[in-house]
């Protein structure tokens, strides 16, 4: 089943699975997020295979390199770059791992049960940015219009929470906290 | 217009397997981490596991309307990770620990 793919393909996906299984298992977390980082340009890469131009650059732009930028930024702030998690006990991996493999068995076994999605017609440069803005800026423009809202939302309670408190209206009082 | 024709070769069902064995992953880091940061990131993975499967259904059925939603999860995306961070900064401001296992203490 796999030696008739092309060989990007199989490269693309080996290399996305395994950057994203040492997200997940790496103990510093500043090797996660550059592993993570990683992961974006795979999916990035098979964007473009899927003839997906737009959204791979934007992929690129948004993901790797504003919020993971933001993750990285946060991690050098709090100075947790070290390993500081505390050791958990193998019976949380391997409950955890029981659990993420039956959702795999799961669902694996439901697409085998069930019909077979094939593609139907395959339209050049739906991906292109003109295709894309006018089905986002006629059929889809009160969502990007609710976007802007629910963005505008975040930016203010983003600063609301991150402002350092000062003395006498503090979010969450000192007592409170330390007990 | 790609570098390869990749509608005779791939099937859409390798597509899904793949997205299925990236959400997983990231269902796994869920489960398994307690570093608070880093269940952000596994969150990140498991939305860029959906983004994959969107992009190659709308690729494959010729409707742009899969990579549309794709551009909404981002932006979900990009504003749950800003304030997600910012609520974390301040739980390490008030707690000087980012463990997700020291915030049962939280009362109502």
């Amino acid at each position: 089943m796999l030696q008739n793919l092309p060989i990007p393909f199989l490269v693309l996906s080996f290399l996305t699975i395994l950057s994203a299984l040492y997200v997940v298992t790496s103990k510093n977390p500043v090797h996660s997020v550059l592993a993570l980082i990683f992961t974006f340009f795979t999916i990035s890469a098979h964007y473009v295979l899927l003839n997906a131009q737009f959204l791979a650059v934007v992929n690129l732009i948004v993901y790797a390199g504003a919020i993971m930028v933001l993750f990285l930024f946060v991690l050098m702030l709090l100075n947790l770059s070290k390993e500081s998690e505390p050791v958990k006990s193998n019976w949380w991996g391997i409950a955890a791992a029981i659990s993420a493999g039956s959702l795999l068995l799961i669902i694996t076994a439901a697409f085998q049960v069930s019909g077979e999605a094939v593609a139907k017609n395959p339209v050049e440069g739906i991906g292109l940015v003109k295709a894309l803005g006018k089905v986002l800026f006629t059929r889809f423009v009160v969502p990007f219009e609710l976007t802007g809202i629910l963005f505008l939302a975040a930016m203010v309670g983003a600063v609301l929470l991150g402002k350092r408190e000062k003395a006498g209206e503090a979010l969450i009082s000192k007592e409170d906290s330390n007990g | 217009m790609s570098i390869l024709n990749i509608f005779n070769q791939v099937e859409i069902s390798h597509y899904i397997y793949l997205s299925t064995v990236l959400f997983c992953i990231g269902l796994f880091g869920v489960l398994f981490r307690r570093n608070a940061i880093i269940l952000l990131m596994c969150i990140e993975l498991m939305l860029n596991a959906v983004n994959l499967l969107f992009t190659a259904f709308s690729t494959y059925m010729g409707d742009a309307d899969g990579q549309i939603f794709v551009f909404f999860i981002m932006v979900v995306a990009a504003a749950e990770a800003a304030v997600g961070l910012a609520i974390l900064v301040l739980v390490y401001r008030n707690t000087r620990k980012t463990d997700v296992s020291f915030l049962d203490q939280l009362k109502g």
